[in-house]
């Protein structure tokens, strides 16, 4: 019985052992249901062994939807608690525990798949390719990305969850007041998870370099595709920093060393150091895509081609290099001196300039534009305004000797939390409303995704526009109650209802899927939004090999100009198409992953190594197989393609 | 003969094994710290750019551009990493 004792949960609550049966239950459903149906080969041959960019994207989104309701229980039940002074709902050990993993579901594991989502859907249509330059490390990226994702998730079922914060700062970190089996999940889940974001970057800026269609110079590139190129750019710089520092955090805790202990030479405050080396790049790895979105989406509903192209590029260019230069922001108050902080403030002030610049230009774009006011306008429009809030705050903590006010209180939140939403999440979701139809054949209902929009906005404002005032009264985040004479009562009930008009939103957000799923038309054509590049000039739905014949391009919005200046897309004739074959061995080597992390988190060694092995063997099956991939024919091409244009006109 | 003889990465790879040589000297020889760390940096710096320039053939193909440019902006990165680090660690505490 030894054995299994390690596995229990050191600070259970009901809670937890119904969401223990919960998950159970969940899963032999799920497998009792594909059984059933007999859907087994089905998923293995389509979607667990696919190198298709366009499904791989679609089990990013799953995974993040999943994660974003993940995450969102958590806040509801933070957001619970702090609601009344004294409140009892959740212990302190509990709100640890939650707080933690809220942050790193929703920032690794909700915003960057959404993100990945994007990047893996959109790109290749964008830039008129194929696929991504590398299909089956785009499918190994996933698989690592998933099993991260698993692991994680599992933390506070088996073993206990992480407590020390989504930061996970030493010594709290360390064994000495962490000694569950929580922070070894963080540091082990986030690296695996993390080597599939850092291949991701790898493969996306290759795809975007080499395989654009003839006659998209880098200065003619969709706007989206420049955002995500330059997102996956700091991800190739920044992500190495995450990975080491991981793996130092890792041996601190599991081999007994001391990077980052306070004694034999240790220092504590060097993983807060290369935390934000890599952690401020990633909030700019988040915005920009979601920047790419909002212009794409600004551009299509203004009816206008997107002003001042060149210093958008310009400014996401010097953002990318800035980002680099202003991680101490986060920690002003841990004890250098004026200098230091001086100059990291200076820099942090520095990226509020470009990030003005892109602002302007989407007001320009919208100045004299003939505005369509569709659901993904409307939460571009909320987008600004918010955004520019946060945006305003964020220069209020820049400013060093102010910081030591605002610093680790509710200010902090509600300042981060009103980049986030509005910012990101906002863009995920008009980004999904607007890219739906060609995902799946159909629209989804405006009515109720306005609703939605205004409902998320209205909750957002209430749940953290109060944090602000109380976070200057002296609120500190991470505390799990207050005490009736603080008077920060009514304010945090009034962020709870907000949240909990989130979550209605949420719940709009899936209802209006269910409903349109149901009853939207299906008659829709390839381009209904009236859009201006590429991925709308292909069919709906895409067919495997994407364009079947590869379309040229002269300008920034070359669908557009086919459709109203006679611009040629598609020239010359249908030829065989070069396509990769699917393969397990990603989802295979993501299992071995899988069974390796488990098995360190628990530190049970023979299956370290049985799991070590197993992933060196893939990478070597992977040497010595011969796999040129395959051809589609041109009868098989003129077939899909009439089929394709059958069902729409 | 010569064509057939791959001279550059027979130097090349000597030369990265004297390279481990002098850094191996700091382990076995009683060197100060500063000398070592020296020795240390320097050989490692060299290395480094010896196996990709020789062994992983950047500047080989067309690519070379980004290749470069990839490495130089890394490096800038790493720099200001390292001494922004430094500063805030060490000399500014
Ligand atoms: C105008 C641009 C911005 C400025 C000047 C700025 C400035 C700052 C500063 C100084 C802090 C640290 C405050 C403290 O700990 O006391 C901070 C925290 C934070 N910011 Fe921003 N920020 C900006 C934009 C953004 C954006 C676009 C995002 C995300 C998409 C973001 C996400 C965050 C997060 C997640 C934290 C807190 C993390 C934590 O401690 O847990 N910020 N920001
Ligand atoms: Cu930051």
């Amino acid at each position: 019985m030894d054995f299994f004792e390690r596995f229990a949960v050191p600070h259970p609550s009901f809670l937890i052992y119904a969401s223990m049966v919960g998950i159970g239950l969940t899963m032999i459903a799920i497998v009792i249901g594909i059984t059933y149906f007999k859907k087994w080969g089905y998923l293995w041959s389509e979607w667990l062994t696919t190198v298709d960019h366009k499904r791989i994207g679609i089990m990013y989104l799953l995974s993040a939807l999943l994660m974003l309701f993940r995450g969102g229980v958590d806040a509801i039940m933070m957001r619970s608690q702090l609601a009344l002074p004294d409140n009892t709902l959740l212990d302190s050990q509990h709100y640890n525990e939650i707080f933690t993993t809220h942050g790193v579901v929703m920032i690794l594991f909700m915003a960057m798949p959404f993100i990945m989502f994007f990047f893996n859907f959109i790109v290749p249509l964008q830039i008129g390719a194929r696929d991504v330059a590398f299909p089956r490390l785009n499918a190994i990226s996933f698989w690592l990305f998933f099993m991260g994702m698993g692991l994680f998730n599992l933390s506070f079922i088996i073993g206990g969850s992480p407590d020390a914060g989504w930061t996970s700062y030493f010594p709290l970190a360390g064994n000495e007041f962490s000694s569950s089996v929580g922070t070894n999940y963080y540091m082990i889940a986030i690296q695996i998870a993390g080597i599939g974001t850092l291949l991701t970057g790898i493969n996306f800026m290759t795809t975007i370099l080499k395989m654009r269609a003839p006659g998209m110079t880098l200065m003619k590139m969709p706007m989206f595709t420049w955002s995500a190129f330059i997102a996956n750019v700091i991800i190739v710089f920044a992500f190495p920093v995450l990975t080491v520092a991981l793996a130092m955090g890792t041996m601190d805790r599991l081999f007994g060393t001391n990077f980052f202990t306070t004694v034999n030479g240790g220092m504590d405050m060097l993983w807060a150091n290369l935390f934000w080396v890599w952690g401020h790049p990633e909030v700019y790895i988040l915005i920009l895509p979601a920047f790419g979105l909002y212009s794409e989406i600004i551009s299509t509903f203004a009816k206008r081609n997107l002003y001042g192209y060149k210093s958008m590029v310009a400014s996401m260019v010097l953002i990318s290099l800035l980002s680099f230069f202003v991680w101490a922001h986060h920690f002003f108050t841990m004890g250098q001196g004026a200098l230091t902080n001086s100059i990291f403030s200076i820099t942090t002030m520095a990226i509020a300039v470009p990030t003005g610049v892109k602002i302007f230009n989407w007001l320009f774009t919208l100045w004299k534009g003939k505005i369509e006011f569709t659901t993904p306008m409307l939460y571009s429009m909320l987008f600004i305004p918010l955004f520019t809030l946060g945006g305003v705050t964020g220069v209020m903590l820049a400013m060093s000797a102010a910081d030591y006010q605002y610093h680790n209180t509710m200010f902090l939140v509600a300042h981060f939390h009103n980049v986030i939403i509005p910012g990101v999440v906002y863009a995920m979701l008009a980004g999904l409303t607007y890219y739906w139809p060609k995902l799946f054949g159909f629209m989804l209902n405006e009515k109720l995704g306005k609703w939605t929009a205004w409902v998320l906005s209205i909750g957002f404002v209430l749940a953290f526009i109060p944090m602000y005032i109380t976070g200057l009264d002296g609120q500190a985040r991470r505390m799990y109650t207050y005490s009736e004479s603080t008077g920060f009562g009514l304010l945090n009930m009034v962020s709870f209802v907000g949240a909990a008009i989130m979550a209605v939103g949420f719940v709009l957000l899936v209802y209006n899927i269910y409903y349109s799923t149901r009853y939207a038309s299906r008659d829709i054509s390839n381009d209904p939004w009236d859009a201006r590049s590429l991925e709308w000039a292909t069919h709906t739905p895409v067919p495997e090999y994407n364009f079947a014949i590869t379309p040229q391009v002269n300008t920034t919005q070359p669908f557009w100009d086919s459709k109203k200046n006679g611009h040629q897309l598609f020239k010359g004739k249908i030829e065989k198409i070069h396509m990769p074959n699917n393969s397990g061995l990603p989802f295979i080597m993501g299992c071995f992953f899988f069974v390796f992390g488990f098995a360190m988190v628990f530190s049970m060694w023979p299956l370290v190594i049985i799991g070590l092995i197993g992933i060196l063997a893939c990478l070597a099956y992977r040497s010595f197989e011969k796999d040129h991939g395959r051809y589609i024919s041109v009868e098989e091409i003129e077939e899909t393609e009439t089929k394709l244009r059958g069902a729409k006109q | 003969m010569k064509e057939l003889f791959p001279l550059k990465q027979v130097m090349g790879f000597v030369f990265s094994l004297i390279l481990t040589a002098v850094a191996l000297l700091v382990y076995f020889t009683d060197m100060s710290f500063s000398v070592g760390m020296t020795v240390l940096l320097l050989t490692a710096f060299i290395q480094a750019g010896l196996q990709l320039v020789v062994f992983m053939h950047a500047g080989e193909t067309n690519d070379k551009k980004s290749i470069y440019t990839n490495i130089y902006y890394g490096l800038l990165i790493a720099l200001i990493t390292i001494f922004g680090t430094l500063l805030t660690l060490i000399w500014d505490m």
